[in-house]
């Protein structure tokens, strides 16, 4: 009706969650104009459990999103209050970049992130439908009754869908607490053919710090040198903030037992299922009936908040209860709350439901991001995001599709593992999803993916040209340790102070740093010839003597992984056409043809990872596909 | 399902006949030949023989000559499977098929997937598009019979091993993972000597298990059971009448049985298979003792031993004799002797004071009249319960030989990897391999195992 009111659009995003965020930025950053439409501007990429991004695995996702040209990685560093680097005990595909942020500020600098995009406009609204011709998408219908059209919608609208909430015996409508839930659209979408299903998950209270007693509590404060998150030039923390560690009790769990004949969880009224690495107290008690004490993790949820989150006690008992159980629990005896923990339900869209750029099956140009595919995670939901929005902007300007493998990125390890696995419960990233973790590093994810960002448009020139330089130095450098010797009477101190065997002849540098007991920081004091290398190095002296170390220690490990990637990548480069009637291959065993028919895989290597499809039904798609 | 490998698998029907084909595909099908094989023509060198050419010499390992072959050489792409391919043709014996399968692995080669040769033919362009189902079907039905197959080799001791194989295995991948994934939890990790434990279980459990395949390389199941003894004692006539069907060759010529005799027979709801007699006829037409060595092998490959002599010449005094050299038997609690006479039919009376003389379990018989065969069968069968031998698992599948040495090689580098104090995420890198290889009997260890192990086993989640 009133066309020039409501401009078309490439793009509407629905939703302003961390996938939400992502994809808005990316596709207009990539020249679309996007709309993005949310419920509730004012809780733009909300935290809505703990305030803390990365950790074991998301970590590295954070890294992959920065270093595709996303901006994750950034909004942490500028909102991080507490930096620590998990792992750094174990080889360097397991260090975990973490954070703790402040929760608040970091929606405030999402909102003014995308508020600086030209290309994006906002519409506070709820979208009841999304409009479908000829099984394409051409717009979305608000709540106002708006209707907006656009050539590509990404859906990413979190626990939104018919969101319900519990707490004991009370549950109500809402996306969020003190939120509405969405409600006419999982309706809408299973109209048009699409399976929903249910999922929950649940977080726990927050309570006010200034009646928390710290001092009895362990302290765990963040790195002395914090590092960061984005290959660009933030900044890191300074002047941390600590989180702290206390525990529950055989008196705290008999209290919360008193409530369990009222949990939603144990009385059956929460159907859907929660994720099993992120329990309730509830059920850790109830599961692990032998353990006496559950740690607490307390979090602050930012610099200038007294408000604390309890790590570890997420809860659907009745709130009295949780209150007073937590009062029981060392340093928690005088707490007040700010409020009680919850359980929520809400609706998904089984992830089979996708092809590989997150786009429906169903419906052309509609995508899918976010917990509505049944993930848990800012940093899983992120990913998504960015991966849809880049997606879709390819797609309306007919560009080919960017696609992430399992040999390059976690995001390819997610993604795949979603379409082709899908999940029933809440999924997450770890880092034993992936096969080739020591080549999904987080110190390489700007070598593994900047050119493909910048490639597709996304990653500036300027990156691009960072992670050249970086690259090349430390290819000198390997070159440099690897040709020049060290002098056994220059050496051999340092390696009496790091209790290793002495030097007996000159030796090449690569081969000292192979040793477990030294690092190149040690062989830099001790090597004058290296120090001087080191010290007339351009800029990043530091990441380049990182990843050099990394590049040279693990050398055999990483060409081994590389090897085995290589021989199954083959399987990846086999085609299989979506056209192909599975129910006519007789060969194949039924619940083969089941699969394939619903999952339609995209290569060889995807229909092999599909839980009931046997090696010998392989063969016969191989014998299926001629040559 | 990779296709620039090398692989290779018995062509013939699996088991005994007069002769076997070996059949080798891949790239590396005439260099690995060239290894094993030794050509009769001197100079000649297989990787400059033309295609299509016929050559005689005899295949060896590094300390044994296996068997005098026939190796046929096809240079890609005029082969059956359009790349390079050896054909070996061996003798018939089940145990030089196996063996000499045995030793192409250890030279790098793989065992064929069911309908792999086809498929590979298929792939390079030497069938057309039309032949595509048939042979997809061939395929599928293939695998179905193997897999049927797999299922009843993996009864009882073995199927029950390789269970608590990949327990351990799970759990020993659990233990490493949650130190990785889940280092932030509150849950507690293993020491390292539990670790170490756990993976010299396993590698002394899986060490055993290949052990038990180059022990029982003959058997494909049942226990094994070897009938030996002196020329014309009346071996074959025993084994046909144990088998109650004229299968070996019976004449009064010593040696007349020619190829190797295997047949198995249900005794009280136990397997026994009767093993290569043939080997022991050619041993002993060479030297009366049966002390050479090849003979002593193919002894142990058994578990209960026949010996049969003829009580109506051979005196106590030569059983004895007979005896005190199996003493390695005799003195072994899982392997057993029986004494067997035969050709009471030609005696009026047992010999005078045998059983005085003979301390050891003796069975009287005529075999030729079939009589007193089933004291024979009740014997098997106590020794079994007695032994408890069928508790021992034993390979008898060269795939599962084939996953489970590779399986052993990942095990030992883990086991390294322990001792060098290697992180956990590099370990991880063998484990993986392990938990593939052993998956290939087992059928796939996936990630989500593991997961739902470490979550059903410790309390995670802050």
């Amino acid at each position: 009706m009133c066309m020039d009111i409501y401009p078309k659009y490439d793009i509407i995003v629905v939703g302003a969650g961390h996938a939400g965020c992502e994809a808005a930025a990316a596709a207009a950053n990539l020249g679309s104009k996007v709309l993005m439409i949310t419920m509730n501007m004012m809780n733009m990429a909300q935290m809505s459990c703990n305030p803390s991004i990365g950790g074991i695995a998301k970590g590295q996702i954070v890294r992959e999103i920065d270093a595709l040209g996303g901006f994750t990685g950034i909004i942490t560093d500028k909102t991080t209050i507490q930096f620590r680097m998990l792992n750094k005990s174990k080889g360097p595909a397991m260090w975990s970049p973490r954070t703790q942020n402040d929760r608040m500020k970091f929606s405030e600098e999402w909102r003014r992130t995308l508020e600086s995009i030209k290309k994006i406009d906002f519409w506070q609204d709820i979208v009841v439908e999304v409009l479908v011709k000829e099984d394409k998408i051409y717009g979305v219908k608000t709540g106002l009754g708006v209707v907006f059209k656009a050539k590509a919608v990404v859906l990413s609208n979190g626990t939104f869908l018919n969101g319900l909430i519990h707490i004991g015996e009370k549950h109500f409508s809402g996306g969020r607490i003190g939120e509405n839930a969405s409600k006419g659209l999982t309706e809408n979408l299973v109209s048009l053919g699409f399976d929903a299903s249910r999922m929950k998950t649940g977080t726990p209270t927050r309570a006010d710090g200034r009646s928390i007693n710290f001092s009895v509590m362990e302290e765990q404060k963040g790195d002395k040198h914090p590092k960061k998150f984005s290959f660009s030039d933030t900044e890191a923390v300074q002047g941390q903030k600590s989180c702290f560690l206390t525990y529950t009790s055989p008196e705290v769990h008999d209290i919360l037992r008193k409530g369990f004949d009222r949990s939603p969880l144990f009385t059956g009224r929460i159907k859907g299922k929660g994720p099993r690495y992120c329990p309730s107290i509830e059920d850790k008690i109830e599961r692990f009936s032998s353990r006496d004490r559950h740690q607490l993790f307390i979090e602050p949820e930012g610099w200038n908040t007294v408000e604390y989150y309890v790590n570890g006690f997420s809860s659907s008992l009745p709130e009295e209860i949780q209150f007073e159980a937590l009062r029981k629990v060392k340093g928690f005896e005088n707490v007040r709350f700010f409020r009680p923990g919850y359980a929520i339900e809400y609706d998904y869209f089984p992830p089979y439901q996708l092809t590989y750029t997150l786009e429906t099956k169903k419906v052309e140009n509609l995508y899918f991001a976010g917990q509505i595919n049944g993930t848990t995670g800012y940093e899983e939901a992120a990913a998504q995001g960015i991966i849809a929005g880049i997606n879709a902007h390819l797609k309306i300007n007919h560009q080919p599709e960017f696609i992430l493998k399992r040999s390059q990125a976690y995001i390819g390890v997610l993604i795949d593992d979603l379409i082709t696995k899908g999940t029933d419960e809440p999924y997450r990233m770890f880092t034993s999803r992936a096969e080739y973790r020591l080549l999904l590093r987080q110190d390489n994810a700007d070598l593994r993916l900047t050119p493909l960002g910048y490639q597709i448009g996304l990653a500036s020139k300027e990156r691009y040209k960072k992670v050249q330089t970086k690259y090349t130095a430390v290819k000198e450098l390997i070159s440099f340790l690897k040709e020049e010797s060290a002098d056994p009477v220059e050496i051999n101190p340092i390696m009496e102070k790091k209790k290793t065997q002495p030097v007996q002849q000159k030796s090449k540098i690569s081969n000292i740093l192979l040793r477990p007991q030294i690092n190149i920081h040690d062989l830099k004091q001790g090597i004058h010839s290296l120090d001087n290398y080191i010290n007339n190095l351009d800029s990043d002296q530091e990441e380049i003597m990182e990843e050099t170390e990394i590049q040279v220690k693990y050398q055999g490990y990483i060409e081994k992984e590389q090897e085995i990637a290589d021989k199954l990548l083959r399987l990846e480069d086999l085609n299989l056409n979506e056209k192909i009637n599975y129910s006519k291959i007789s060969s194949l065993s039924s619940e083969a043809r089941e699969k394939l028919t619903k999952i339609k895989p995209r290569t060889i290597g995807q229909a092999s990872r599909i839980s009931g499809v046997s090696p010998a039904d392989i063969n016969v798609l191989i014998v299926y596909l001629g040559r | 399902m990779n296709r620039n490998d090398t692989i290779c698998a018995l062509s013939t029907p699996p088991g005994m006949g007069a002769i076997a084909v070996i059949r080798i595909s891949g790239p590396e099908a005439i260099p690995a030949c060239e290894k094993i094989f030794r050509p009769a023509e001197k100079n000649l060198k297989l990787s400059d023989a033309p295609s299509h050419t016929l050559h005689f010499g005899t295949i060896s390992t590094s300390n044994e000559l296996l068997d005098e072959v026939l190796v046929s050489v096809f240079k890609a792409p005029h082969s059956y499977t359009g790349e390079d391919v050896i054909e070996i043709s061996c003798h018939g014996s089940v145990y030089i098929q196996q063996k000499i399968i045995e030793v192409l692995i250890c030279n790098g080669l793989r065992m064929a997937q069911p309908g792999e040769f086809t498929m590979r033919a298929f792939l390079n362009g030497r069938f057309d598009l039309s032949q595509a189902e048939a042979i997809a079907d061939l395929i599928a039905s293939q695998s179905q019979s193997a897999h049927d197959l797999a299922i009843r080799q993996m009864r009882g001791g073995f199927s029950k091993k390789i269970r608590e194989l990949r327990e351990k295995l799970v759990t020993f991948a659990s233990l490493v993972e949650l130190e990785l994934d889940f280092s932030e939890e509150d849950v507690e990790f293993a020491d390292r000597s539990k670790l170490l434990d756990l993976i010299l279980q396993l590698k002394n459990e899986i060490a055993n298990l290949l052990n038990s395949f180059t022990i029982g390389n003959v058997i494909k199941k049942g226990i094994p059971v070897t009938i030996i003894g002196k020329p014309n004692v009346g071996k074959s006539t025993l084994l046909n009448a144990l088998l109650n069907e004229e299968r070996a060759i019976v004449s009064e010529i010593p040696g007349t049985t020619r190829d190797t005799v295997e047949d198995t027979i249900v005794i009280g709801g136990y397997s026994f298979r009767f093993i290569d007699t043939a080997g022991l006829r050619e041993a002993e037409g060479k030297i009366e003792s049966i002390g050479i060595e090849k003979t002593w092998e193919k002894i142990h490959q058994a578990t209960i031993i026949l010996y049969v002599f003829d009580a109506t010449k051979d005196s106590s005094k030569v059983v004895m004799n007979a005896v005190s050299e199996f003493s390695e038997i005799t003195e072994d609690s899982t392997k057993r002797l029986i004494l067997i006479g035969n050709k009471t039919d030609k005696l009026s009376e047992l010999p005078k004071g045998f059983r005085e003389f003979v301390d050891h379990e003796t069975i009287f018989i005529s075999a030729k009249r079939k009589e007193n065969i089933h004291l024979i069968a009740e014997s098997l069968l106590k020794s079994v319960r007695q032994a408890g031998i069928t508790d021992t698992a034993i390979v008898s599948n060269t795939r599962h030989y084939d996953a489970l040495s590779h399986a052993l090689e990942a095990i030992n580098s883990i086991h390294e990897g322990l001792n060098t104090g290697l992180t956990p995420d590099l370990l991880s890198v063998d484990i993986h391999k392990a938990l593939y290889h052993l998956g290939e009997i087992t059928g796939e260890i996936t990630t989500d195992e593991i997961l739902g192990n470490i979550f059903s086993k410790f309390c995670i989640g802050k």
